[in-house]
């Protein structure tokens, strides 16, 4: 566990020793042996690991769309780790932003539509809605793509939008993972930008990548190997995405 | 989420696919017509039929020969004796508060005029024939009392019988052949459509005792009966039974106009809730035609239940939205299907004989059974999509 560089900082969420052993085709897989971390307000963080170390078990259960084996999942001071799959949701809701690899964004919907999601289930009335997923997609780049289909964006652009998504209920975390997995080195340096951005802005943001580089776009990185954290590293050369981005050619600003 | 966002959450995804949903709801769309259209056939001639049994007169009672028991189906056997010409007589002396007595009997046979000849339906009655059988004369007269004592060879013929053996010429006073024997055409009857006794129009009218005479005959099948007080066809009833039963035991059946009305109505109700079960047939496989859809739907967009999960979607929020999109291609199909039996029942009443008439509650049966087949075919889908874990739903490609 890392020190506190802002020391008075509040745990948003933390793991207490948990694992998670599941059956697959016959077989016990223990993805996770005892993990414990903690997620600080406005902190970001990377979880890394290769495939196979438990990284994605672990960010499900971190995402609430899992539940761990033994051991605790404490979101803003609350244990979540035996509610039922209902409250979790209502819970991820509220309370996490979801990046994805494929940006998994809903076909032939609008870009407002898309981000309007998590508002519709959180029950927030149409014209407040309206307002916030404007506000939302504003603050990616998106305002003047409002009403275009999720299929007419480019990958840069989807990806923007799910950020958009990820923000728009306010949540206390907005968990990437691998957001530039399915993007050119251009739309992911940008996309890498907004997080950094965010984050400047207060936001808490966990990062998922196998991807060393990546990573190190975080304050600091957890790395997993076979179902443990092998280690804690405070990140001390941080990609900055923004400067990265002042270096790239300055040709045709993709987006 | 309230009901309104799954509406239009459902609503959206049925215009995604418009085709399908079209050919979807085509199974109940031609269910509910079906339904309403077979129902307003069944209800049509119903109407029709009961009320040329109203028209004749409530205060009509048929004795037949033989014993029937209570409605359709009920016991039954054979009669081992027939009425007789006298029995009628027996009635009209005997029993008190009687308008009319009328022996029956009906047969087929050729008639012919020159070398033009018809088959048709011989009618035998006596002078009061015209309580029960038709009795609007374009021209001529009916036969006399007279003419029924002395079995004189006189006919009235039905309008269709007129025209086909006397085309374009007044039959009056003309002579036809019946069964081989000559008769003396006295009058003819205007057109009264189908009927409750087969086609009127083609039948031929002549006193029974002719009839008998003619045909070898020396019964008749029914005696018709037509009480002066429709108030005191009780107690009518209670002296024909009085007068009867001594000579046929209980070998005789009375049937009350009203009695006569129940077991049609009986019969075609019976009808039309048969014709409404085979629709109804039609109505069900349109709704595991939805469930089918249903199914390729859910499996399909696996991963948008997956996202909608991810972004806070309970599972009630996924479970209305599938169901409601089953209910809405069910309720949709019912309200054109409504509108299709509706205007096709119209149609049916405007421009061919067959009678219609479209029911509020075949209409309503039709379109609240369609809703809960949407909703009873629905529920399966609905409920396999919002049991989806999340991750593998997301995983899905």
């Amino acid at each position: 566990m890392s020190e506190d560089r802002d020391a008075p900082r509040r745990v948003v969420l933390e793991t207490r020793d948990i694992t998670k052993r599941y059956r697959l085709e016959g077989i016990e897989v223990e993805a996770l042996r005892g993990v414990s971390f903690s997620v600080r307000q406005g902190e970001m963080v990377s979880i890394m690991g290769p495939s196979g170390s438990g990284k994605s078990t672990l960010m499900h259960i971190v995402g609430l769309l899992d539940r761990p084996t033994t051991g605790e999942v404490v979101l803003e001071g609350q244990d979540v780790s035996s509610l039922s799959p209902n409250a979790l949701a209502t819970l991820r809701n509220k309370h996490i932003g979801f990046v994805f690899q494929s940006f998994n964004l809903l076909p032939r919907t609008s870009a407002q539509a898309n981000v309007e999601l998590p508002l519709v289930y959180a029950g927030v009335s149409g014209a407040e809605r309206a307002r916030r997923a404007v506000a939302a997609l504003e603050r990616v780049g998106l305002g003047n793509r409002l009403g275009h289909m999720s299929n007419q964006l480019s990958g840069g652009q989807q990806q923007r939008v799910a950020i958009a998504r990820a923000l728009v209920n306010d949540p206390s975390i907005v968990l990437a993972d691998e957001p530039t997995g399915n993007l050119d080195s251009r739309s992911g340096i940008e996309v890498m930008a907004i997080l950094q951005d965010l984050n400047a802005q207060g936001i808490t943001v966990v990062l998922v990548t196998h991807d060393e580089r990546v990573a190190r776009h975080a304050e600091r990185v957890v790395k997993i190997l076979d179902g443990r954290i092998q280690s804690v590293e405070i990140v001390n050369d941080r990609v900055l995405a923004a400067q990265e981005m002042r270096m790239l050619p300055a040709e045709e600003v993709a987006g | 989420m309230n009901l309104k966002e799954s509406v239009r959450i459902a609503l959206r995804a049925l215009a995604a696919n418009k085709a399908r949903s079209l050919l979807t709801m085509l199974g109940v769309i031609i269910g509910v017509a079906a339904v309403i259209l077979l129902v307003a056939i069944g209800t049509g001639v119903q109407d029709e039929v009961t009320g040329q049994i109203e028209g004749l007169g409530s205060n009509l009672m048929f004795i037949v020969p033989g014993q029937y028991g209570g409605g359709m189906g009920g016991e039954q056997s054979p009669p081992s004796r027939m009425f007789t010409v006298e029995d009628a007589d027996l009635l009209a002396r005997r029993v008190d508060g009687l308008d009319a007595v009328v022996p029956v009997l009906q047969s087929s046979t050729t008639a012919k005029v020159g070398n033009r000849s018809l088959r048709v339906m011989v009618a035998g009655a006596n002078e009061k024939g015209t309580v029960v059988f038709p009795n609007t004369l374009v021209e001529g007269r009916n036969y006399r009392r007279s003419e029924v004592d002395a079995a004189s060879r006189v006919v009235v013929l039905g309008s269709t019988a007129a025209e086909t053996l006397f085309p374009n010429r007044d039959p009056v006073g003309e002579k036809i052949t019946l069964n081989g024997q000559r008769f003396t055409v006295i009058g003819y009857y205007k057109p009264l459509g189908g009927g409750l006794a087969g086609d009127q129009d083609s039948q031929v009218y002549i006193p029974v005792t002719t009839m008998q005479r003619v045909f070898s005959i020396d019964y008749i099948s029914t005696i018709v009966v037509k009480a002066a007080d429709a108030d005191r066809i009780e107690r009518v009833k209670l002296d024909i039974k009085r007068v009867l039963t001594p000579r046929y035991g209980k070998e005789f059946t009375i049937f009350t106009q009203e009695q006569t009305l129940g077991l049609l109505s009986d019969l075609l109700g019976t009808l039309t809730y048969m014709l409404a079960g085979i629709a109804g047939i039609s109505l069900l496989v349109g709704g595991i035609g939805i469930m089918n859809i249903m199914l390729v739907s859910v499996s399909e967009r696996t991963r948008e239940i997956g996202i909608r999960k991810a972004v806070g979607a309970r599972t009630y929020d996924i479970l209305s939205q599938f169901v409601i999109e089953a209910v809405g291609l069910s309720v949709l199909g019912g309200l054109v299907g409504i509108a299709i039996g509706w205007g096709g029942s119209w149609l049916m009443g405007s421009y061919t004989p067959v009678p219609t008439a479209v029911t509020p509650w075949a209409v309503s049966m039709a379109f609240f059974f369609a809703a809960g087949v949407g909703v009873f075919f629905g529920v399966y889908p609905a409920w396999k999509a919002s049991q989806l874990d999340p991750i593998d739903a997301l995983r899905y490609e």
